[in-house]
């Protein structure tokens, strides 16, 4: 019995094989330390999908550009140029008379000569059009996105979650997956901040009335201050005059921390960069007796007057924050802004409850859903059925292990993925028996009906089963998330019950036939 | 035991013509369905929109949700029972996706919280924007779509063991959906498309399993999506799911069937068709009533005791598990039938 002896080694090999796969998830730390992992599903969490809006990041760079241009402008004295933005992410330069044009053509090529330049005569000014090469805003929209995701995950790891999954999907989205996520949206709106900080000075001589009205001066911007009563829960937005040119941002920050004063209500101290501090102590120097407005994602923070000349690059942020706000608020400042505000395009929160609701629910109707068939089996096809009922559990077990061998992700369909799978795997032996069945009608031997049997059904077990496969492997390919885990689950299930039924419980039979002389089956 | 006596004869062919009418019948129901409900109901997976699952701590009737969800300008949403009664659980739900601005969840809750209904728990959170949904929408369609083709392939092949047709074939349809695409349509209708060449394509090439193998499966997918429609029941990627694994197990029953016509037709080939058709379907009727049996079993338990978020893909199950043994004695077989009397007309 050759044959015999190398199957039973290899039924024996596998069995083992899955269950020291299995063991892990139950006793982490043994070896090979390797565990079903539940789905956001069953564990509760938060899974989101982000995208990132490259166009503004283009729109950005492109903003400071201009800027430095103008800056360059200032230092030549070329006062006869008028830079502005159109189209989001060009800039549109009318130049009035041929010498600055000239100059202003110099400065470009020694400057900025990476910009695509197309001039056109407009009556007497030239008009130039400068924008960004393809190249250069490919790179700018990668870089966001790389950015992007590097902040997120910074800002992840000061909240704390445990193992978050962050990862970059397609071209310009994020992925992100929080897995027994206590507060979803607190953490949502973390994550989704762009948390971009900026120190504009107030325009103290214009009218905030006539600008709200939608008269506002070149070079100005009328921008609110969010206040809501804790209380009433009404919101009050009072508009500020502001100069558009931002002073300093939060790139120059090297820390931002929760601080409380002398009323215990909590602010934001933050410390400047070297290049901040210095910029910071010039400013407030240039602007005793000014207000200063503190502006966060468009929003005014707070708008205090200077006292004096602020050395040491510290600043402090106050508003009316909550001690949960203030924490979260310096936890983004110090992960950095995002380069482009970010949109959520997908979210998917499962309370922890639930998750456990569905886990239960789920092994409920796993089990009486297997003590039916176990019991039908027995009932059915006796000694048999009990050969199909043992395949079955160990089944389950090579599912397992194969789950975990491939630190898959259990969902809720993969469960219920497993759950079918019980049902279908008694057909591969339902098929066999009833084909020995026929053979032991056809008045042959045990051994013989037996031999016939396998013989005669294994190609149309396989067969029927090919089928399974592909529509589960087609929908791994294209599934996505607790779908993506019902495939799995589902071609685990095929595969393994082919085992069971082709070379275990064949082995079965092969042991109680082998040997002595059986004239009767228990079937 | 045993509830299929091994010298059952029952005259499945003769009642074909019954059958016929059946499935034609459940067909046109389950068109006429999708028509007068202007296609399938697509879940948020599919058409985007936001879904909040929420439970009280005590019973609370359905219209005094909907009148606290009014207060919040959400009244636009549709609020529904989850679950069994007991549950106190309801799902609201908004076409609107809200990216960037406050949650809607929060809004729910602070709205439900005014209601005076006691504790109200957000256990479930769902929000899929149009660009998502429509990118969920194409995946869906597109593996409904490959699962058709590597499936046609391989019937193709292996039942007439012709390989070479079976390239023939492949060619035929990745040639037809380039074309097709050329035009930029649709994809259900490049899926109808896809389906309609290849069973041309079997005609002509007289691939007869393969031709009976495919008209079962559009027969178990169409009757089933027109039970889901009839129900008022939502397309979700879970669903597309159960639709693949339909179409996987009613292939399952048809080949085992099929094999058996193969066998028996070198056994007694002297006997007509119908004979040998009709004494497959009945020597495999013990193997196709218990496997049925067996997986039904298994779905039903999930369907009852599954809990609500799993409910309608098992319902998706157990319609397709019961229409695809149907069809693999009566839509299959008799298809079989029909071609050889192809010929004799």
């Amino acid at each position: 019995m050759k044959n015999f002896s190398w199957k039973l080694i290899l039924v024996f090999t596998v069995i083992v094989a899955a269950v020291v796969y299995v063991l892990p998830t139950f006793e982490p730390g043994l070896w090979p330390h390797k565990q079903i992992n539940l789905g956001l599903d069953l564990q509760g969490g938060m899974h989101l999908v982000l995208e990132v809006d490259t166009a503004k990041a283009i729109e950005g760079q492109v903003e400071r550009i201009a800027q430095e241009i103008r800056d360059q402008l200032r230092k030549e004295r070329l006062r006869r140029v008028s830079l502005n933005r159109i189209d989001g992410n060009k800039i549109s330069a009318t130049i009035q008379d041929p010498q600055t044009l000239e100059k202003f053509d110099a400065l470009l090529t020694k400057d900025f000569d990476f910009l695509k330049r197309s001039p056109r005569t407009e009556g007497d000014a030239s008009i130039i059009i400068l924008e960004l090469p393809e190249s250069e805003a490919e790179n700018t929209k990668k870089l966001a996105v790389d950015q992007a995701l590097e902040t997120i995950r910074n800002r992840i790891d000061q909240f704390g979650v445990a193992e978050p999954d962050i990862r970059r999907q397609g071209e310009k989205r994020i992925l992100i997956q929080l897995p027994g996520i206590k507060d979803p949206d607190r953490a949502k709106d973390l994550i989704g901040r762009t948390a971009l900080l900026e120190f504009k000075l107030l325009d103290d001589t214009g009218d905030v009335n006539t600008a709200v009205k939608g008269n506002v001066p070149a070079g100005r911007e009328i921008l609110y201050q969010v206040k809501e009563d804790k209380d009433t829960g009404k919101v009050t937005k009072l508009p500020f005059l502001l100069k558009k040119r931002t002073l300093l941002t939060g790139a120059n920050l090297t820390n931002a921390r929760v601080d409380f004063d002398q009323f215990n209500i909590p602010f934001v101290s933050i410390n400047f960069d070297k290049k901040g501090a210095r910029d910071f102590e010039r400013i407030t120097g240039d602007n005793v007796n000014k207000r200063l407005a503190i502006v966060l994602d468009d929003t005014v923070a707070s708008a205090p007057v200077i006292q004096e000349k602020i050395a040491g690059g510290q600043a402090r942020i106050t508003g009316d924050f909550t001690l949960e706000e203030a924490k979260d608020l310096a936890i983004v400042l110090r992960a950095g802004a995002l380069p482009a505000p970010v949109n959520v395009l997908e979210e998917r929160t499962v309370g922890p409850s639930l998750g456990a609701d569905s886990i239960r629910k789920g092994l409920i109707s796993m089990l009486i859903g297997g003590v039916l068939v176990v019991l039908f089996m027995i009932v059915y096809y006796k000694g048999a059925g009990l050969i199909a009922d043992i395949a079955l559990i160990l089944n389950i077990i090579l599912i397992a292990g194969g789950l975990a061998a491939a630190s898959a992700t259990l969902t809720l369909p993969g469960i219920a993925g497993i759950i079918l799978t019980i049902g279908m795997a008694v057909d591969a032996n339902v098929i066999i028996f009833e084909r020995i069945r026929e053979e032991l009608a056809l008045g042959r031997t045990a051994r013989a009906a037996v031999d016939a049997g396998y013989n005669r059904a294994t190609l149309t077990i396989l067969d029927a089963n090919v089928t399974t496969l592909i529509a589960a492997v087609v929908l791994f390919q294209f599934g996505t998330g607790p779908v993506k885990g019902f495939a799995v689950t589902l071609s685990l299930g095929v595969i393994a019950s082919l085992f069971t039924a082709l070379v275990l419980s064949r082995l079965v039979f092969d042991y109680i036939l082998g040997g002595r002389k059986v004239k009767t089956l228990s079937i | 035991m045993r509830f299929i006596r091994p010298d059952i004869n029952i005259d499945f062919v003769g009642r074909k013509k019954i059958a016929f009418i059946l499935s034609i019948a459940c067909i046109a129901i389950s068109f006429l369905s999708l028509i007068i409900h202007k296609g399938p109901r697509l879940g948020i997976d599919f058409a985007g929109g936001t879904l909040v699952q929420i439970r009280f701590a005590s019973p609370v009737p359905i219209d005094d949700i909907k009148s606290g969800l009014a207060t919040i300008g959400v009244s636009k949403s549709s609020v529904q029972q989850f679950g069994q009664q007991t549950d106190n659980e309801f799902l609201v739900r908004t076409e609107i996706s809200h990216g960037s601005d406050e949650g809607f969840a929060i809004g729910v809750k602070k709205a439900l919280d005014s209601i005076n209904a006691g504790e109200v728990e957000i256990r479930r959170v769902e929000m899929v924007g149009p660009q998502v949904g429509e990118d969920l929408r194409k995946k869906a369609l597109f593996a409904m779509f490959y699962a058709l083709l590597f499936i046609t392939i391989y019937i193709s092949g292996r039942f007439e063991l012709k390989w070479m047709l079976s390239g023939v074939v492949a060619a035929a349809l990745i040639g037809a959906v380039y074309v097709f695409n050329l035009f930029n349509v649709s994809i259900p209708f490049l899926i109808g498309a896809a389906l309609i060449v290849s069973l041309v394509v079997f005609w002509f090439l007289e691939l007869k399993y393969a031709m009976g193998a495919i008209v079962a499966l559009i027969h178990d997918v169409i009757i089933t999506v027109g039970i889901f429609s009839i129900f008022g029941k939502e397309f979700t990627l879970p669903i597309i799911a159960a639709l693949l694994t339909i179409i996987g197990y009613s292939l399952n029953d048809t080949i085992i069937v099929f094999d058996r016509i193969r066998e028996n037709l070198k056994k007694y080939h002297k006997k007509p068709l119908s004979f040998i058709i009709n004494r497959s379907i009945n020597e495999t009727l013990g193997r196709t009533v218990l496997t049925s049996l067996t997986t039904l079993m298994v779905v039903v338990a999930l369907f009852v005791l599954g809990g609500g978020i799993i409910h309608d893909f098992a319902f998706a199950l157990i319609i397709g598990i019961a229409v695809g043994t149907y069809s693999s004695i009566y839509v299959a077989s008799p298809i079989l039938l029909a071609w050889q009397n192809r010929g004799k007309k």
